[in-house]
């Protein structure tokens, strides 16, 4: 605290990018290594082939990337894409729904779960891992109930549009994908909820003494990651023209290694969504790049789940150096 | 009326009782110590003050209003701040989102309803707080982690003082400080209570206590057991109340 100051001394005000260059430079070396070793690679129905594939997890990782702001995790998400989507087809094909009315049935049954989660994590003060470990089986085995186990197939042709559509050539979940990541990317960077889920995960005592709603917040929070779950659950129902009670199993180790690969600390206090999307797109590029070459998908669930203990690691070892 | 009145107030966590029925006055422009061993009870206290805590008995009322089942927002809002002792920042967020924390100014994006947080105004006015205070810091984009113990104090003072209080309640707020930045708060102190504003210090250091506070309110084990001016008192009497060296009946209670 003095008065006196040298503006020769004074360092340049910094700046937040919105995404880690070292993110953007794996995904950059991805992309290289894999034009180098298939031709096919970067020709453009490649290109729209790895978004396509990655926008069911990519639009599962923003949810998860509010979450894990707020130094949460939600390891339910899978389990609540399947949920959502069986629940989507059935109010379809039994209750007889309309297809718009539908596709509010598979946002709102992921928002459940998800605020259930919430709910159960903050007034019951019980660890996020457990509580969303818990919804991870309940809601997947609802999911089965609900079917007897067998796909609920054939769904309204309208709907199926919104997962198999090509408006002007670009597949309608690349455009769902990247929309949704648009506003996501609004809610957490520039309004005070984003901005309220990130300091939650950086010092949550300090955001209960200056007076942020936390206990309210945080189930919002969970509540959209549930939503955000059901869109990726009516994506993967209207791609496969079929409500899949297996559908999205393990997704979730994917998307919270996208998350990380993007940048976001797994334990809080900093996070960006197009980082997520960066990290998605790795782990798209990644298992196309797999795919291109043939490697059984056995392989790649090691290769997942090696690749997020990695990105961890190394975000660990950074910030250990940036706290010298 | 006085500014903040305390009466009776108890909090136990599970079977600990921690206050056992504090009453305690601050008015308007008064700097009050509040000096107590560890575990005394004076951040619980001061907790009930800004509604982190909920009270087990007694009241607060502040300004005549009555701050029982209110939230920190709400008391915030009501013109009471406090400095924690750690300081209570968001480490890895700037420092102008720190100053600006729970109470960003927001804008209209697009004309449309939704609001968003105004960033430049937020820096704007981050940067203009930390001049007054004359703090000397690098930018206020700088994440708060960054910044040296001294520099981090500044930015809690300077959050604290932003929306015009009218009680400051400063829990230990010199013990991160080099000797020469004690000097600034301490001065900082006094040009608060020239403004009307009242300040409670929880502090260590009897000499900073002794140096400008009006009154000095001695905790023990949950309880008041000395409230007495400063020029009443010495030195000697406040350690011995502190250390319990002193039977209740013979307290100097001049009030």
């Amino acid at each position: 605290m003095s008065t006196e100051s040298d503006a020769a001394s004074v360092p340049p005000p910094r700046r937040r990018s919105v995404v880690r260059i070292e993110s953007l430079a794996v995904l950059a070396l991805f992309c290289g290594v894999l034009s180098f070793l298939s031709p096919y690679f970067l020709s453009v129905a490649n290109i729209l082939n790895v978004l396509l594939a990655t926008s069911v997890i990519g639009v599962l990782a923003y949810g998860a990337t509010f979450v894990i702001a707020a130094a949460g995790i939600d390891l339910s998400l899978g389990s609540v894409l399947g949920l959502a989507g069986v629940a989507g087809a059935l109010s379809m094909n039994q209750l007889g729904l309309p297809w718009p009315a539908g596709v509010l049935v598979f946002l709102a049954a992921g928002a459940a779960c998800g605020c259930m989660n919430g709910l159960i994590v903050t007034l019951g003060r019980i660890p996020p891992f457990i509580v969303t470990l818990g919804t991870l089986g309940v809601a997947r085995g609802l999911a089965l109930v609900l079917t007897n186990g067998a796909p609920v197939y054939g769904l309204d042709p309208a709907f199926v549009y919104l997962g198999q559509g090509r408006p002007a050539g670009i597949p309608t979940p690349v455009i769902i994908f990247l929309g949704v990541g648009a506003i996501c990317h609004f809610v957490l960077s520039y309004t005070r909820f984003g901005k309220y889920a990130v300091v939650i995960g950086d010092n949550e005592s300090a955001a209960r003494a200056m007076g942020i709603r936390v206990d309210r917040l945080r189930v919002a929070l969970y509540s959209l990651a549930g939503l955000l779950a059901g869109v990726s659950g009516l994506l993967f129902a209207a791609r496969t023209n079929a409500g899949d009670p297996t559908a999205g199993v393990s997704y979730e180790l994917t998307a919270i290694t996208a998350t990380v690969l993007g940048g976001t600390n797994l334990f809080g206090g900093r996070a960006t969504i197009f980082g997520t999307l960066v990290g998605a797109l790795i782990m798209g590029v990644l298992q196309n790049g797999l795919n291109l070459m043939a490697v059984s998908s056995f392989y790649q669930q090691i290769l997942i789940g090696v690749v997020l203990v990695l990105a961890v690691w190394l975000d660990q070892i950074n910030q250990r150096r940036a706290k010298r | 009326m006085s500014l903040l009145e305390i009466s009776d107030v108890e909090k136990h966590f599970g079977p600990v009782q921690v206050l056992r029925g504090v009453s305690l006055t601050v008015e308007s422009g008064e700097i009050v110590a509040l000096v107590g061993d560890n575990g005394a009870g004076k951040s619980t206290l001061m907790k009930t003050i800004t509604g982190v805590h909920n009270l087990d008995g007694g009241t607060i009322r502040f300004d005549g209003v009555s701050l029982a089942r209110k939230e920190p927002g709400e008391i915030r809002s009501l013109g009471i701040e406090m400095i924690y002792q750690d300081l209570a920042l968001a480490k890895l967020q700037d420092v102008a989102s720190n100053i600006f924390l729970g109470r960003e100014p927001t804008i209209r994006f697009l004309g449309t309803p939704i609001r968003i947080i105004d960033r430049s105004r937020t820096e704007r006015e981050a940067e203009k707080m930390i001049k007054k205070l004359g703090a000397r810091l690098p930018s206020v984009t700088y994440a708060v982690g960054e910044l040296s113990g001294g520099q981090q104090q500044s930015v809690a003072i300077a959050r604290a003082l932003t929306f015009n209080p009218k009680l400051v309640i400063m829990d230990e707020p010199t013990a991160a400080l080099a000797v020469r930045e004690v000097e600034h708060v301490l001065e900082l102190i006094r040009t608060l209570r020239a403004q009307g504003i009242a300040v409670i210090l929880i502090s260590h250091r009897l000499t900073d206590v002794f140096a400008v506070c009006d009154r000095i309110v001695v905790l023990r084990q949950g309880a008041v057991i000395a409230d007495d001016p400063t020029r009443n008192t010495s030195m000697n009497a406040v350690v011995a109340h502190i250390v319990g060296a002193v039977e209740p009946a013979h307290q100097g209670n001049a009030r």
